[in-house]
Protein backbone atom coordinates (compact mmCIF):
# COMPACT_ATOMS: atom_id res chain seq x y z
CA UNK A 1 0.00 0.00 0.00
CA UNK A 2 2.60 2.55 1.08
CA UNK A 3 5.07 1.32 -1.56
CA UNK A 4 2.34 1.66 -4.14
CA UNK A 5 1.57 5.21 -2.99
CA UNK A 6 5.25 6.14 -3.10
CA UNK A 7 5.51 4.64 -6.56
CA UNK A 8 2.48 6.58 -7.79
CA UNK A 9 3.86 9.83 -6.41
CA UNK A 10 7.26 9.13 -7.97
CA UNK A 11 5.66 8.52 -11.38
CA UNK A 12 3.60 11.68 -11.03
CA UNK A 13 6.68 13.75 -10.15
CA UNK A 14 8.63 12.23 -13.03
CA UNK A 15 5.80 12.79 -15.50
CA UNK A 16 5.41 16.46 -14.56
CA UNK A 17 9.15 17.08 -14.32
CA UNK A 18 9.31 19.25 -17.48
CA UNK A 19 6.89 21.66 -15.78
CA UNK A 20 9.05 21.89 -12.67
CA UNK A 21 12.35 22.28 -14.39
CA UNK A 22 12.43 25.72 -15.90
CA UNK A 23 15.31 25.22 -18.28
CA UNK A 24 15.29 22.70 -21.16
CA UNK A 25 18.89 22.03 -20.18
CA UNK A 26 17.74 20.25 -17.03
CA UNK A 27 14.98 18.42 -18.89
CA UNK A 28 17.65 17.07 -21.22
CA UNK A 29 19.73 15.96 -18.26
CA UNK A 30 16.68 14.16 -16.89
CA UNK A 31 16.36 12.38 -20.26
CA UNK A 32 20.00 11.35 -20.06
CA UNK A 33 19.52 10.03 -16.54
CA UNK A 34 16.62 7.87 -17.73
CA UNK A 35 18.52 6.58 -20.78
CA UNK A 36 21.44 5.51 -18.61
CA UNK A 37 19.05 4.15 -16.00
CA UNK A 38 17.60 1.81 -18.66
CA UNK A 39 21.14 0.82 -19.63
CA UNK A 40 22.09 0.16 -16.00
CA UNK A 41 18.88 -1.80 -15.39
CA UNK A 42 19.81 -4.02 -18.32
CA UNK A 43 23.34 -4.55 -17.03
CA UNK A 44 21.97 -5.24 -13.55
CA UNK A 45 20.24 -8.37 -14.87
CA UNK A 46 23.68 -9.83 -15.50
CA UNK A 47 25.64 -8.29 -12.63
CA UNK A 48 23.06 -8.26 -9.86
CA UNK A 49 20.67 -11.08 -10.65
CA UNK A 50 22.76 -13.59 -12.59
CA UNK A 51 26.02 -12.82 -10.76
CA UNK A 52 27.93 -12.35 -14.04
CA UNK A 53 30.02 -9.18 -14.10
CA UNK A 54 30.26 -7.88 -17.66
CA UNK A 55 32.68 -5.21 -18.87
CA UNK A 56 31.47 -5.24 -22.46
CA UNK A 57 27.93 -4.00 -22.09
CA UNK A 58 28.62 -0.69 -23.84
CA UNK A 59 29.32 -2.78 -26.92
CA UNK A 60 25.67 -3.82 -27.06
CA UNK A 61 24.53 -0.27 -26.33
CA UNK A 62 26.78 0.94 -29.15
CA UNK A 63 25.73 -1.70 -31.67
CA UNK A 64 22.15 -0.56 -31.27
CA UNK A 65 23.01 3.14 -31.55
CA UNK A 66 25.21 2.62 -34.63
CA UNK A 67 22.73 0.27 -36.27
CA UNK A 68 19.80 2.66 -36.06
CA UNK A 69 21.87 5.59 -37.36
CA UNK A 70 23.19 3.46 -40.23
CA UNK A 71 19.83 1.91 -41.13
CA UNK A 72 18.00 5.22 -41.12
CA UNK A 73 20.74 6.83 -43.22
CA UNK A 74 20.48 3.88 -45.61
CA UNK A 75 16.79 4.66 -46.06
CA UNK A 76 15.24 1.87 -43.98
CA UNK A 77 12.90 4.30 -42.25
CA UNK A 78 12.55 4.92 -38.54
CA UNK A 79 10.42 1.91 -37.66
CA UNK A 80 12.50 -0.67 -39.52
CA UNK A 81 15.62 1.12 -38.33
CA UNK A 82 14.66 0.69 -34.69
CA UNK A 83 13.49 -2.88 -35.20
CA UNK A 84 16.63 -3.78 -37.09
CA UNK A 85 18.83 -2.18 -34.45
CA UNK A 86 17.18 -4.17 -31.66
CA UNK A 87 17.38 -7.44 -33.60
CA UNK A 88 21.04 -6.84 -34.39
CA UNK A 89 21.70 -6.07 -30.70
CA UNK A 90 19.99 -9.31 -29.67
CA UNK A 91 22.04 -11.24 -32.23
CA UNK A 92 25.23 -9.61 -30.94
CA UNK A 93 24.18 -10.37 -27.35
CA UNK A 94 23.63 -14.01 -28.34
CA UNK A 95 27.15 -14.21 -29.81
CA UNK A 96 28.58 -12.47 -26.72
CA UNK A 97 26.73 -14.93 -24.50
CA UNK A 98 27.83 -18.04 -26.36
CA UNK A 99 31.46 -16.94 -26.13
CA UNK A 100 31.45 -15.45 -22.63
CA UNK A 101 29.33 -18.10 -20.87
CA UNK A 102 32.11 -20.61 -21.30
CA UNK A 103 33.32 -19.03 -18.07
CA UNK A 104 32.04 -17.29 -14.98
CA UNK A 105 33.67 -14.82 -12.61
CA UNK A 106 36.90 -13.21 -13.80
CA UNK A 107 36.93 -15.28 -17.00
CA UNK A 108 33.49 -14.00 -17.97
CA UNK A 109 34.59 -10.46 -17.20
CA UNK A 110 37.70 -10.75 -19.40
CA UNK A 111 35.82 -12.26 -22.34
CA UNK A 112 33.12 -9.58 -22.27
CA UNK A 113 35.86 -6.95 -21.98
CA UNK A 114 37.60 -8.37 -25.06
CA UNK A 115 34.36 -8.59 -27.06
CA UNK A 116 33.50 -5.01 -26.17
CA UNK A 117 36.95 -3.90 -27.32
CA UNK A 118 36.50 -5.71 -30.64
CA UNK A 119 33.31 -3.73 -31.27
CA UNK A 120 35.03 -0.51 -30.25
CA UNK A 121 37.84 -1.33 -32.67
CA UNK A 122 35.33 -1.91 -35.45
CA UNK A 123 33.58 1.39 -34.76
CA UNK A 124 36.92 3.17 -34.75
CA UNK A 125 38.60 1.51 -37.72
CA UNK A 126 35.91 0.20 -40.09
CA UNK A 127 35.54 3.69 -41.47
CA UNK A 128 33.47 2.82 -44.56
CA UNK A 129 30.75 1.44 -42.30
CA UNK A 130 30.98 3.51 -39.15
CA UNK A 131 32.57 6.76 -40.23
CA UNK A 132 35.46 6.07 -37.86
CA UNK A 133 36.27 8.96 -35.58
CA UNK A 134 33.64 11.14 -37.24
CA UNK A 135 30.87 8.79 -36.21
CA UNK A 136 27.42 8.63 -37.76
CA UNK A 137 24.67 11.23 -37.76
CA UNK A 138 20.96 10.63 -37.36
CA UNK A 139 19.22 13.40 -39.25
CA UNK A 140 15.86 13.35 -37.49
CA UNK A 141 14.29 11.84 -34.44
CA UNK A 142 11.44 9.43 -35.17
CA UNK A 143 7.83 10.60 -35.24
CA UNK A 144 5.90 7.90 -33.37
CA UNK A 145 2.20 8.21 -34.32
CA UNK A 146 3.03 11.56 -35.88
CA UNK A 147 4.15 13.06 -32.55
CA UNK A 148 7.22 15.24 -32.82
CA UNK A 149 10.02 14.44 -30.39
CA UNK A 150 12.07 17.47 -31.31
CA UNK A 151 11.41 19.41 -28.10
CA UNK A 152 13.19 18.37 -24.88
CA UNK A 153 9.93 17.76 -22.91
CA UNK A 154 8.46 15.55 -25.66
CA UNK A 155 11.63 13.50 -25.87
CA UNK A 156 11.78 13.29 -22.10
CA UNK A 157 8.24 11.89 -21.92
CA UNK A 158 9.01 9.20 -24.52
CA UNK A 159 12.13 8.24 -22.56
CA UNK A 160 10.10 8.16 -19.35
CA UNK A 161 7.56 5.77 -20.92
CA UNK A 162 10.31 3.43 -22.07
CA UNK A 163 12.00 3.69 -18.66
CA UNK A 164 8.75 2.76 -16.88
CA UNK A 165 8.35 -0.20 -19.22
CA UNK A 166 11.91 -1.27 -18.43
CA UNK A 167 11.49 -1.06 -14.67
CA UNK A 168 8.11 -2.84 -14.84
CA UNK A 169 9.63 -5.63 -16.91
CA UNK A 170 12.39 -5.96 -14.29
CA UNK A 171 9.86 -6.17 -11.45
CA UNK A 172 7.83 -8.84 -13.24
CA UNK A 173 10.94 -10.76 -14.28
CA UNK A 174 12.57 -10.89 -10.87
CA UNK A 175 9.41 -12.05 -9.11
CA UNK A 176 8.71 -14.73 -11.71
CA UNK A 177 9.72 -18.40 -11.61
CA UNK A 178 12.32 -17.65 -14.26
CA UNK A 179 13.67 -14.82 -12.10
CA UNK A 180 13.99 -17.28 -9.21
CA UNK A 181 15.85 -19.63 -11.56
CA UNK A 182 18.30 -16.86 -12.48
CA UNK A 183 18.90 -15.96 -8.81
CA UNK A 184 19.42 -19.65 -8.05
CA UNK A 185 22.13 -19.96 -10.70
CA UNK A 186 23.85 -16.97 -9.11
CA UNK A 187 23.84 -18.45 -5.60
CA UNK A 188 24.30 -22.19 -6.20
CA UNK A 189 24.90 -23.09 -9.85
CA UNK A 190 26.00 -26.63 -9.10
CA UNK A 191 23.02 -27.30 -6.93
CA UNK A 192 20.69 -25.83 -9.54
CA UNK A 193 22.06 -28.27 -12.09
CA UNK A 194 21.48 -31.20 -9.73
CA UNK A 195 17.91 -29.96 -9.15
CA UNK A 196 17.18 -30.19 -12.87
CA UNK A 197 17.80 -26.61 -14.02
CA UNK A 198 19.69 -25.92 -17.25
CA UNK A 199 22.15 -23.39 -15.83
CA UNK A 200 23.72 -22.48 -19.16
CA UNK A 201 20.45 -21.80 -20.89
CA UNK A 202 19.12 -19.78 -17.95
CA UNK A 203 22.24 -17.59 -18.08
CA UNK A 204 21.97 -17.32 -21.86
CA UNK A 205 18.39 -16.05 -21.67
CA UNK A 206 19.32 -13.64 -18.88
CA UNK A 207 22.09 -12.33 -21.15
CA UNK A 208 19.59 -11.74 -23.97
CA UNK A 209 17.20 -9.94 -21.63
CA UNK A 210 20.06 -7.77 -20.41
CA UNK A 211 21.20 -7.14 -23.98
CA UNK A 212 17.70 -6.20 -25.07
CA UNK A 213 17.45 -3.32 -22.59
CA UNK A 214 21.02 -2.24 -23.30
CA UNK A 215 19.98 -2.05 -26.94
CA UNK A 216 16.86 -0.04 -26.13
CA UNK A 217 19.03 2.39 -24.17
CA UNK A 218 21.43 2.64 -27.12
CA UNK A 219 18.53 3.40 -29.41
CA UNK A 220 17.32 6.22 -27.18
CA UNK A 221 20.86 7.51 -26.87
CA UNK A 222 21.11 7.79 -30.65
CA UNK A 223 17.73 9.56 -30.85
CA UNK A 224 18.80 11.91 -28.07
CA UNK A 225 22.15 12.96 -29.50
CA UNK A 226 21.30 12.29 -33.16
CA UNK A 227 24.93 11.24 -33.37
CA UNK A 228 27.11 8.25 -32.40
CA UNK A 229 30.85 8.02 -32.17
CA UNK A 230 33.27 5.28 -31.04
CA UNK A 231 33.47 6.63 -27.48
CA UNK A 232 29.93 5.27 -26.94
CA UNK A 233 31.26 1.73 -26.89
CA UNK A 234 34.64 2.42 -25.32
CA UNK A 235 35.74 0.49 -22.25
CA UNK A 236 35.13 3.58 -20.14
CA UNK A 237 31.44 3.51 -21.03
CA UNK A 238 31.17 -0.13 -19.93
CA UNK A 239 33.02 0.63 -16.71
CA UNK A 240 30.76 3.62 -16.01
CA UNK A 241 27.67 1.47 -16.44
CA UNK A 242 29.14 -1.06 -14.04
CA UNK A 243 29.84 1.72 -11.54
CA UNK A 244 26.24 2.89 -11.83
CA UNK A 245 24.99 -0.60 -10.98
CA UNK A 246 27.41 -1.20 -8.14
CA UNK A 247 27.22 2.26 -6.55
CA UNK A 248 23.42 2.28 -6.60
CA UNK A 249 23.14 -1.31 -5.40
CA UNK A 250 23.41 -4.32 -7.70
CA UNK A 251 20.62 -6.85 -7.54
CA UNK A 252 18.05 -4.23 -6.52
CA UNK A 253 15.35 -2.67 -8.66
CA UNK A 254 16.12 0.98 -7.89
CA UNK A 255 19.87 0.74 -7.31
CA UNK A 256 20.87 1.02 -10.99
CA UNK A 257 18.50 3.99 -11.40
CA UNK A 258 20.04 5.86 -8.47
CA UNK A 259 23.52 4.99 -9.71
CA UNK A 260 22.73 6.27 -13.19
CA UNK A 261 21.34 9.51 -11.76
CA UNK A 262 24.46 9.97 -9.64
CA UNK A 263 26.88 9.50 -12.52
CA UNK A 264 24.96 11.57 -15.08
CA UNK A 265 24.31 14.44 -12.69
CA UNK A 266 27.93 14.50 -11.55
CA UNK A 267 29.13 14.43 -15.13
CA UNK A 268 26.88 17.27 -16.29
CA UNK A 269 26.22 19.46 -13.30
CA UNK A 270 29.37 19.14 -11.23
CA UNK A 271 31.56 19.52 -14.30
CA UNK A 272 30.12 23.01 -14.75
CA UNK A 273 31.52 24.07 -11.38
CA UNK A 274 34.54 21.87 -10.80
CA UNK A 275 37.09 21.28 -13.46
CA UNK A 276 38.27 18.02 -11.91
CA UNK A 277 34.81 16.53 -11.55
CA UNK A 278 36.17 13.05 -12.25
CA UNK A 279 38.07 13.37 -8.99
CA UNK A 280 34.85 14.23 -7.15
CA UNK A 281 33.06 11.27 -8.73
CA UNK A 282 35.94 9.01 -7.74
CA UNK A 283 35.81 10.28 -4.16
CA UNK A 284 32.07 9.66 -4.04
CA UNK A 285 32.55 6.08 -5.25
CA UNK A 286 35.23 5.46 -2.64
CA UNK A 287 32.92 6.86 0.04
CA UNK A 288 30.09 4.58 -1.14
CA UNK A 289 32.30 1.50 -1.14
CA UNK A 290 33.61 2.27 2.34
CA UNK A 291 30.35 3.32 4.01
CA UNK A 292 27.77 1.34 2.01
CA UNK A 293 29.55 -1.50 0.25
CA UNK A 294 26.21 -2.98 -0.82
CA UNK A 295 25.33 0.24 -2.71
CA UNK A 296 23.33 3.38 -2.04
CA UNK A 297 19.81 1.94 -2.16
CA UNK A 298 20.30 -1.07 0.17
CA UNK A 299 22.69 1.05 2.27
CA UNK A 300 20.15 3.84 2.81
CA UNK A 301 17.47 1.25 3.55
CA UNK A 302 19.74 -0.20 6.23
CA UNK A 303 20.48 3.26 7.58
CA UNK A 304 16.75 4.01 7.71
CA UNK A 305 16.01 0.81 9.62
CA UNK A 306 18.85 1.54 12.02
CA UNK A 307 17.66 5.11 12.59
CA UNK A 308 14.09 4.01 13.22
CA UNK A 309 15.28 1.37 15.67
CA UNK A 310 17.46 3.75 17.63
CA UNK A 311 14.74 6.42 17.62
CA UNK A 312 12.37 3.86 19.06
CA UNK A 313 14.91 2.56 21.56
CA UNK A 314 16.08 5.85 23.10
CA UNK A 315 15.87 9.53 22.24
CA UNK A 316 17.34 10.37 18.89
CA UNK A 317 21.13 10.10 18.81
CA UNK A 318 22.75 11.39 15.65
CA UNK A 319 24.42 8.62 13.71
CA UNK A 320 28.18 8.74 13.48
CA UNK A 321 29.80 7.59 10.31
CA UNK A 322 31.67 4.89 12.17
CA UNK A 323 28.49 3.46 13.64
CA UNK A 324 26.75 3.10 10.32
CA UNK A 325 28.38 -0.23 9.80
CA UNK A 326 27.32 -1.34 13.26
CA UNK A 327 24.50 -3.72 14.13
CA UNK A 328 22.45 -5.00 11.22
CA UNK B 1 15.64 -54.30 -13.51
CA UNK B 2 17.72 -52.52 -10.90
CA UNK B 3 16.96 -49.04 -9.68
CA UNK B 4 20.63 -48.14 -9.84
CA UNK B 5 23.38 -50.13 -11.42
CA UNK B 6 27.04 -49.18 -11.61
CA UNK B 7 29.50 -51.25 -13.56
CA UNK B 8 33.24 -50.88 -13.64
CA UNK B 9 33.03 -47.23 -12.61
CA UNK B 10 36.45 -45.57 -12.32
CA UNK B 11 37.70 -42.07 -11.85
CA UNK B 12 41.18 -40.71 -11.22
CA UNK B 13 42.38 -37.31 -10.17
CA UNK B 14 45.91 -37.04 -11.51
CA UNK B 15 47.59 -40.23 -10.42
CA UNK B 16 45.12 -40.90 -7.63
CA UNK B 17 42.43 -43.46 -8.36
CA UNK B 18 39.58 -42.23 -6.21
CA UNK B 19 37.05 -44.65 -7.62
CA UNK B 20 38.28 -47.93 -8.98
CA UNK B 21 36.19 -50.48 -10.86
CA UNK B 22 33.15 -50.03 -8.64
CA UNK B 23 30.25 -52.26 -9.61
CA UNK B 24 27.08 -52.46 -7.60
CA UNK B 25 23.40 -53.03 -8.16
CA UNK B 26 20.64 -51.59 -5.99
CA UNK B 27 17.20 -53.18 -6.31
CA UNK B 28 14.05 -51.03 -6.42
CA UNK B 29 12.94 -50.08 -2.92
CA UNK B 30 16.19 -51.20 -1.37
CA UNK B 31 17.98 -49.28 1.37
CA UNK B 32 21.66 -49.44 0.62
CA UNK B 33 24.30 -48.17 2.95
CA UNK B 34 27.73 -47.30 1.63
CA UNK B 35 30.33 -47.11 4.34
CA UNK B 36 34.04 -46.57 4.42
CA UNK B 37 36.64 -44.53 6.22
CA UNK B 38 37.48 -40.94 5.28
CA UNK B 39 38.84 -40.72 1.77
CA UNK B 40 37.32 -44.03 0.68
CA UNK B 41 35.77 -42.28 -2.34
CA UNK B 42 32.16 -42.28 -1.16
CA UNK B 43 31.24 -38.74 -2.16
CA UNK B 44 33.14 -39.06 -5.44
CA UNK B 45 31.05 -42.14 -6.16
CA UNK B 46 27.89 -40.06 -5.60
CA UNK B 47 29.20 -37.33 -7.87
CA UNK B 48 29.75 -39.95 -10.57
CA UNK B 49 26.22 -41.26 -10.09
CA UNK B 50 24.64 -37.79 -10.30
CA UNK B 51 26.81 -36.68 -13.21
CA UNK B 52 28.62 -33.90 -11.41
CA UNK B 53 31.77 -35.82 -12.35
CA UNK B 54 32.36 -37.84 -15.50
CA UNK B 55 33.82 -41.33 -15.05
CA UNK B 56 37.02 -42.26 -16.86
CA UNK B 57 35.28 -45.49 -17.73
CA UNK B 58 32.41 -47.63 -16.59
CA UNK B 59 28.70 -46.95 -16.74
CA UNK B 60 25.74 -45.79 -14.66
CA UNK B 61 22.24 -47.16 -15.26
CA UNK B 62 19.22 -45.55 -13.66
CA UNK B 63 16.02 -47.59 -13.75
CA UNK B 64 17.53 -49.62 -16.57
CA UNK B 65 18.52 -46.61 -18.62
CA UNK B 66 22.12 -45.74 -19.45
CA UNK B 67 22.69 -42.24 -18.06
CA UNK B 68 26.51 -42.29 -18.12
CA UNK B 69 26.75 -39.47 -20.66
CA UNK B 70 23.76 -37.43 -19.49
CA UNK B 71 24.18 -34.16 -17.52
CA UNK B 72 23.09 -33.90 -13.90
CA UNK B 73 19.96 -31.93 -14.72
CA UNK B 74 18.68 -34.67 -17.04
CA UNK B 75 19.30 -37.31 -14.39
CA UNK B 76 17.22 -35.23 -11.98
CA UNK B 77 14.38 -35.28 -14.50
CA UNK B 78 14.76 -39.07 -14.73
CA UNK B 79 14.14 -39.46 -10.99
CA UNK B 80 17.48 -39.06 -9.26
CA UNK B 81 17.77 -36.71 -6.28
CA UNK B 82 20.55 -36.19 -3.78
CA UNK B 83 21.49 -34.34 -0.64
CA UNK B 84 24.93 -32.94 -0.01
CA UNK B 85 27.38 -33.63 2.77
CA UNK B 86 28.42 -29.98 2.70
CA UNK B 87 25.15 -28.10 2.81
CA UNK B 88 24.50 -26.21 -0.41
CA UNK B 89 21.22 -24.35 0.00
CA UNK B 90 20.08 -20.87 -1.00
CA UNK B 91 20.98 -18.81 2.06
CA UNK B 92 19.17 -15.59 1.11
CA UNK B 93 15.83 -17.33 0.61
CA UNK B 94 13.24 -18.72 2.98
CA UNK B 95 12.89 -22.43 3.62
CA UNK B 96 9.74 -22.36 1.51
CA UNK B 97 11.55 -20.80 -1.45
CA UNK B 98 14.35 -23.34 -1.15
CA UNK B 99 11.90 -26.20 -1.49
CA UNK B 100 9.97 -24.38 -4.21
CA UNK B 101 13.17 -24.20 -6.23
CA UNK B 102 13.54 -27.95 -5.92
CA UNK B 103 9.98 -28.35 -7.22
CA UNK B 104 10.52 -25.80 -10.01
CA UNK B 105 13.59 -27.66 -11.23
CA UNK B 106 11.38 -30.39 -12.65
CA UNK B 107 8.56 -28.14 -13.89
CA UNK B 108 8.28 -26.27 -17.22
CA UNK B 109 7.08 -23.34 -15.09
CA UNK B 110 10.75 -22.59 -14.32
CA UNK B 111 11.07 -20.87 -17.72
CA UNK B 112 8.07 -18.58 -17.17
CA UNK B 113 9.15 -14.93 -16.77
CA UNK B 114 5.63 -13.47 -16.58
CA UNK B 115 3.76 -14.86 -13.57
CA UNK B 116 4.42 -14.14 -9.92
CA UNK B 117 6.12 -17.04 -8.20
CA UNK B 118 4.62 -15.99 -4.87
CA UNK B 119 1.17 -16.21 -6.40
CA UNK B 120 1.52 -19.91 -7.21
CA UNK B 121 -0.45 -21.39 -4.33
CA UNK B 122 -0.20 -24.92 -5.77
CA UNK B 123 3.57 -24.75 -5.65
CA UNK B 124 3.60 -23.28 -2.13
CA UNK B 125 1.26 -26.01 -0.94
CA UNK B 126 3.46 -28.77 -2.30
CA UNK B 127 6.55 -27.11 -0.80
CA UNK B 128 4.85 -26.87 2.59
CA UNK B 129 3.87 -30.51 2.37
CA UNK B 130 7.51 -31.45 1.74
CA UNK B 131 8.59 -29.29 4.69
CA UNK B 132 5.94 -30.98 6.84
CA UNK B 133 7.54 -34.35 6.07
CA UNK B 134 10.69 -33.17 7.84
CA UNK B 135 8.78 -31.30 10.56
CA UNK B 136 9.73 -27.80 9.39
CA UNK B 137 6.40 -26.51 8.05
CA UNK B 138 6.15 -24.27 11.12
CA UNK B 139 9.11 -22.17 10.01
CA UNK B 140 8.51 -22.16 6.26
CA UNK B 141 8.74 -18.37 6.01
CA UNK B 142 12.00 -18.11 7.92
CA UNK B 143 15.11 -17.14 5.95
CA UNK B 144 17.49 -20.03 5.67
CA UNK B 145 20.29 -17.93 7.15
CA UNK B 146 18.36 -17.84 10.45
CA UNK B 147 18.04 -21.59 10.85
CA UNK B 148 20.20 -24.04 12.78
CA UNK B 149 22.52 -26.55 11.18
CA UNK B 150 20.30 -29.52 11.99
CA UNK B 151 17.33 -27.78 10.42
CA UNK B 152 19.28 -27.17 7.23
CA UNK B 153 20.08 -30.87 6.98
CA UNK B 154 16.35 -31.51 7.09
CA UNK B 155 15.70 -28.83 4.45
CA UNK B 156 18.15 -30.72 2.23
CA UNK B 157 16.11 -33.86 2.69
CA UNK B 158 12.84 -32.00 2.13
CA UNK B 159 14.15 -30.62 -1.16
CA UNK B 160 15.17 -34.07 -2.32
CA UNK B 161 11.83 -35.60 -1.27
CA UNK B 162 9.88 -32.75 -2.92
CA UNK B 163 11.18 -33.94 -6.26
CA UNK B 164 9.49 -37.35 -5.63
CA UNK B 165 12.58 -39.17 -6.83
CA UNK B 166 12.82 -42.84 -7.67
CA UNK B 167 16.35 -43.02 -6.37
CA UNK B 168 17.44 -40.85 -3.46
CA UNK B 169 21.12 -40.41 -2.62
CA UNK B 170 21.84 -39.21 0.92
CA UNK B 171 25.37 -38.01 1.56
CA UNK B 172 26.02 -38.30 5.31
CA UNK B 173 22.60 -37.08 6.42
CA UNK B 174 23.62 -37.44 10.07
CA UNK B 175 26.86 -35.48 9.89
CA UNK B 176 27.12 -32.84 12.58
CA UNK B 177 23.77 -33.64 14.18
CA UNK B 178 23.11 -33.99 17.90
CA UNK B 179 21.80 -37.28 19.28
CA UNK B 180 18.24 -35.92 19.36
CA UNK B 181 18.42 -34.60 15.82
CA UNK B 182 19.81 -37.92 14.66
CA UNK B 183 16.82 -39.71 16.08
CA UNK B 184 14.51 -37.29 14.27
CA UNK B 185 16.25 -37.84 10.96
CA UNK B 186 16.34 -41.60 11.50
CA UNK B 187 12.60 -41.63 12.09
CA UNK B 188 12.08 -39.42 9.07
CA UNK B 189 14.11 -41.73 6.84
CA UNK B 190 12.26 -44.81 8.09
CA UNK B 191 8.97 -43.19 7.07
CA UNK B 192 10.03 -42.72 3.45
CA UNK B 193 7.92 -45.16 1.38
CA UNK B 194 9.55 -48.11 -0.30
CA UNK B 195 8.65 -46.74 -3.72
CA UNK B 196 11.81 -44.65 -3.26
CA UNK B 197 15.12 -46.45 -3.43
CA UNK B 198 17.67 -44.99 -1.04
CA UNK B 199 21.44 -45.09 -1.19
CA UNK B 200 23.06 -43.55 1.86
CA UNK B 201 26.67 -42.73 2.56
CA UNK B 202 27.72 -42.83 6.16
CA UNK B 203 31.14 -42.49 7.64
CA UNK B 204 30.04 -43.72 11.05
CA UNK B 205 28.64 -47.26 10.74
CA UNK B 206 26.61 -47.32 13.91
CA UNK B 207 24.11 -44.56 13.20
CA UNK B 208 22.78 -46.03 9.98
CA UNK B 209 23.31 -49.75 10.40
CA UNK B 210 19.76 -50.77 11.29
CA UNK B 211 18.41 -48.72 8.39
CA UNK B 212 20.15 -50.71 5.68
CA UNK B 213 19.04 -53.80 3.79
CA UNK B 214 22.46 -54.26 2.28
CA UNK B 215 25.79 -52.65 2.93
CA UNK B 216 28.72 -51.88 0.64
CA UNK B 217 32.09 -51.20 2.21
CA UNK B 218 34.41 -48.98 0.18
CA UNK B 219 38.10 -48.62 0.86
CA UNK B 220 40.59 -46.73 -1.33
CA UNK B 221 37.92 -46.43 -4.00
CA UNK B 222 37.23 -50.16 -4.24
CA UNK B 223 34.36 -52.30 -3.09
CA UNK B 224 35.87 -54.43 -0.33
CA UNK B 225 32.81 -56.21 1.06
CA UNK B 226 29.20 -56.25 0.05
CA UNK B 227 26.33 -58.14 1.57
CA UNK B 228 23.62 -58.09 4.20
CA UNK B 229 24.15 -56.28 7.45
CA UNK B 230 25.24 -59.46 9.26
CA UNK B 231 27.59 -60.51 6.48
CA UNK B 232 29.37 -57.18 6.32
CA UNK B 233 29.60 -56.68 10.08
CA UNK B 234 30.88 -60.23 10.53
CA UNK B 235 33.43 -60.03 7.75
CA UNK B 236 37.04 -59.86 8.97
CA UNK B 237 37.88 -57.34 6.23
CA UNK B 238 35.39 -54.89 7.70
CA UNK B 239 37.16 -55.10 11.04
CA UNK B 240 40.46 -54.69 9.30
CA UNK B 241 39.36 -51.52 7.43
CA UNK B 242 37.76 -49.91 10.43
CA UNK B 243 40.14 -51.00 13.15
CA UNK B 244 43.35 -51.46 11.21
CA UNK B 245 43.17 -48.30 9.12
Amino acid sequence: MTTRAVGAIAILVLATLPLWLASPYYVNIASQVLIYAIFALGLNVLVGYAGLVSLGQAGLFGVSAYAVAWLVAAGAGQFLGALGALLLTLATAAIFAVLALRATGIGFLMITLALGQILWGMAYRWISLTGGDNGLRLDTRPLPFGISLASPPAFYLLTLLVFLAAIASMAVFINSPFGASVLGTRDQPRRMNALGFDVWRIRFLAFLFSGFWSGVAGLLYCYYNQFVSPQVLALQASAEALLMVISGGSGTLLGPVVGAALVVVMKNVASAYIERWNLVLGAIFVAIIVLMPEGLVPGCARLGRWLRRSLAARGAPLPLAGRLRGPR
Amino acid sequence: MNALELSGLSRSFGGLRVTSEVSLAVAPGERRLIIGPNGAGKTTLFNLVTGELRPDHGSVHLMGRDVTRLPSRTRAHLGLARTYQIITLFPRDTLLRNVELALLGLMPLRWNPFVRLDGRQDLARRARAALALVGLDGMAERPLAETAYGERRRVEIAMALAQSPQVLLLDEPFAGLSADERRDVQRLLREIPRTITIVMIEHDMDVALDFADRITLLHFGRVVVEGTRAEVVGDPRTREVYLGA
